[in-house]
């Protein structure tokens, strides 16, 4: 009835290409921002931002790099939390080599840094194709690991090895450090988030992202169209490592303040971030969303509901959080092969004919 | 979002509880994961101290004592999830058992307002509390740890270390690494020669580290591990012969489950230890008056075991602290920034364990306001394998503070100049 084309008359090349071409949708998606913007930096508080939204949000950002590389170009990648890790280091050498500098030009910084390594490591993708080179890529998550615990100098010298993030500011408000306010966390991820998003979905509409999805779906037939597999692999490492770097910085920075790389940025990052990107929905930004929606507030929920609601010991709720959760991931895989972004587009369909079916 | 919205109003109908007199004490434990070994009996001795005191004394000077645990894993990010979950509580202290987690709270319990209490871990310049003024790491640290160990070793060589090879094989996080800088300005000191391995998390192949030691032939090794490392270490040492005796871990490596998975080969293994063990009177009161009603914390198997211990010892110097703040400021609701004051008057006499059903547990010492390090002491103890229970070697050792002091000295300048903190207690 609400949801559904008619009456909804396009005039221009430019409306008819948009992103959301039903006109609920498109008051959903303003209304979902005017929310993400309008109310909830009034009322978040620091649980909420540090437990729920601050790492959503960040989790959001890797999954869409993640989904670039994976979902649109076919490209299996096991390096995701090397790649943060390349990200999130980065960020603290530049914080500290120029404090001068906007933390948010530090974090952009990171994530170029982090294109650029991608880049390197993306090299090999030429040449080798699916399981190995998931197995390249997986040896970049542990050489990278490897090295910033090895060499110092990523860590300026600390006795312990860790890297903890300095206040930073950004319009005299602090957006890094112990004092940062829970709005000022929440809303700098919020527009690296909605930035990022909005680049990725538009990307991905255009010639780029049509020549990534050549590639995925038969590299050697895209070859003789003329798709250079050079330049699309490459540029789906170089735009998929950027958006993981950043979201390396921004969990480094803003969500936890301190890191050890091998327990922050281990195989184990990597694996959440691909299961957000499957269950998602491979190839959707909405996906990407819906993944990491699914892994970060799930067991955060579970958690709460066990624990706090019906005061059960935490070491059975934690075990039982793995048990559901990995049930969960289970059966939406099983009634859902393409990911929760399949669910919604299929409830989409089903909207547009409400009420009448028939 | 429906999902969202659900945990809105979740939250929201937990915020709503209604606010009582009591004393919270928020428990970071792990129950879970490949650190739950040490975990579990550290949390259970915490909380059961607690609930005596609930049950025996009606409280800390008349308000119940709350402890919400929480589950961490070991796990940074949950952590952090568990302090902003539980400090909205009126949470008096945390003691979260994990290096990487207490590296995350420095700044934010700083910010917050409420203390930190890191006993035998943490960041070990926090010792120096005219820079740290809510972290506080009594009765002992890692530097602590390591010097004991150096001049328990120096004394079995009549003094003398000068053509010793000593290995350190540390778990690879901050938790490891934390001793490294102690044990090369030893080095310099003793005339020893050190070599580091680090054993990457979790700890379950060391099979290359121990082939190193083997090919290196070290006098000694050191061993900061945690979890499950440790017992892996120390069958690995005995698949390669190496003589147990000269083999000692720190104290977070010389609890019963380290040592019993390799049975009989395990005799011999040496620790530190910063608590003393053995049968407290404390434990028959835990029986009567909290295990007979039902209200154990875990399984109510693990009364008396190191790490039990150790945990009920944690509790021990947060009830007496909070009894200290109790009595500073006249009040027996006390806030995080009393519990603090309590903290810094803190003094633990023999008189006073004795009192509490503790004697010896720990060293006496006396915390103030520039130093909230303790004495630094620790004892070594040795694994009697058939009778199936650690053996005390020595007494407290004094650490070498003439090292240690110049080290603590400059890490927390370096933290407060970093963080533009000015001293306090001047």
């Amino acid at each position: 009835m609400l949801y559904r084309e008619a009456g909804d008359f396009k005039t221009s090349y430019v409306e008819d290409g948009q992103t959301f071409p039903i006109r609920f949708d498109r008051w959903r998606y303003y209304a979902v921002l005017a929310v993400a913007f309008g109310v909830i930096p009034f009322v978040i508080n620091d649980y909420w931002a540090s437990a729920v939204f601050v790492p959503f949000l960040i989790y959001a950002i890797a999954a869409i790099g993640l989904n670039i590389l994976t979902g649109y170009c076919g490209q299996v990648s096991l390096g995701t939390g090397g790649f943060m890790a390349v990200g999130a280091y980065s960020c603290y050498k530049l914080m500290t080599a120029f404090p001068e500098i906007s933390i948010l030009i530090h974090v952009l910084g990171a994530g170029v840094i982090t294109a650029a390594v991608g880049v390197l490591f993306g090299l090999p993708s030429l040449r080798i194709k699916g399981f190995y080179l998931a197995v390249a890529t997986l040896a970049a998550q542990f050489f990278l690991v490897w090295l910033f615990n090895k060499v110092p100098w990523f860590y300026n010298y600390s006795a312990s090895g860790q890297i903890s993030a300095p206040e930073r500011t950004v319009l005299g408000v602090a957006v890094t450090g112990p004092n940062t306010e829970a709005w000022a966390k929440y809303m700098v991820c919020l527009v690296f988030v909605v930035a990022l998003a909005w680049v990725a979905r538009n990307l991905t509409r255009g010639t780029v992202g049509r020549s990534w999805m050549a590639i995925r779906d038969m590299d050697i037939a895209a070859e003789i169209i003329g798709v250079n597999p050079l330049k699309a692999k490459l540029t789906a490492f170089a735009v998929s490592s950027f958006f993981v770097g950043v979201a390396g910085a921004l969990f480094f920075s803003v969500y936890l303040g301190a890191v050890e790389v091998g327990e922050a940025f281990g195989i184990q990052k990597s694996f959440l971030v691909l299961f957000m990107v499957i269950i998602g929905g491979l190839g959707s930004i909405f996906g990407s969303f819906a993944g990491a929606a699914f892994l970060v507030l799930l067991p955060v929920l579970l958690k709460n509901t066990l624990v706090g609601g019906f005061g059960w010991p935490t070491d059975l709720t934690a075990h039982l959080e793995l048990i559901i959760v990995g049930a969960l991931i289970i059966f939406f895989l099983i009634a859902e092969p393409h990911g929760l972004a399949q669910l919604w587009r299929i409830g989409k369909e089903k909207l547009r004919l409400w009420p009448f079916p028939h | 979002m429906r999902l969202r919205l659900a945990t809105f109003a979740l939250t929201a109908l937990i915020a709503a509880g209604p606010a009582m007199a009591e004393l919270v004490f928020p428990d970071l434990s792990y129950r879970t994961g490949p650190y739950a070994a040490g975990g579990t009996p550290f949390s259970d001795g915490y909380q059961d101290y607690f609930s005596l005191v609930n049950e025996r004394d009606g409280g800390i000077g008349g308000v119940k004592a709350r402890v919400i645990e929480c589950e961490t894993g070991y796990n940074t990010e949950k952590g952090v999830e568990c302090y902003e979950a539980t400090k909205g509580e009126g949470a008096l202290i945390y003691q979260p058992l994990s290096t990487g987690i207490t590296y995350q709270l420095i700044p934010k319990v700083s910010a917050d307002e409420i203390p930190l209490h890191t006993m035998g871990y943490g960041r070990t310049s926090a010792a120096n509390g005219e820079v740290f003024e809510w972290v506080f790491n009594y009765p002992a640290n890692y530097w602590d740890a390591a010097s004991v160990a150096i001049k328990y070793l120096s004394d079995e060589n009549g003094g003398d270390l000068s053509d010793k090879k000593i290995t350190l094989l540390y778990h690879n996080s901050a938790y490891g690494k934390e001793p490294i800088r102690t044990l090369e300005e030893l080095a310099d000191k003793h005339g020893y020669e050190l070599t580091t391995i680090a054993v990457d998390h979790p700890g379950q192949e060391q099979k290359s580290q121990w082939l190193q030691i083997r090919r290196e032939r070290p006098d000694y090794v050191l061993m900061w591990g945690w979890g499950v490392m440790n017992q892996v270490a120390v069958q690995e040492a005995a698949n390669i012969r190496f003589p147990m005796e000269n083999f000692i871990g720190n104290w977070w490596a010389g609890a019963e489950h380290d040592v019993t998975p390799a049975g009989a080969a395990a005799d011999g293994y040496k620790s530190l230890n910063m608590n003393r063990i053995g049968d407290l009177p404390v434990f028959d009161d835990i029986k009567t008056y909290v295990h007979d009603k039902g209200m154990a914390a875990g399984d109510g198997s693990n009364v008396g075991k190191v790490l039990y211990t150790r945990g009920m010892y944690a509790a021990v110097l947060a009830v007496e602290a909070a009894k200290t703040a109790q009595e500073i400021h006249g009040t027996p609701d006390i806030t995080a920034a009393m519990m603090r004051d309590g903290m810094e008057a803190l003094e633990m006499t023999a008189a006073k364990m004795e009192a509490l059903g503790v004697p010896g547990i720990g060293p006496e010492f006396s915390v103030s306001c520039a130093d909230h390090g303790g004495s630094g002491q620790g004892i070594v103890q040795q694994w009697d394998a058939d009778a199936g229970k650690w053996v005390a070697l020595t007494d407290y050792i004094q650490p070498d503070s003439e090292v240690i002091a110049p080290l603590v000295e400059e890490d927390s300048m370096a933290y407060a100049s970093e963080n533009n903190i000015d001293l306090r207690c001047q």
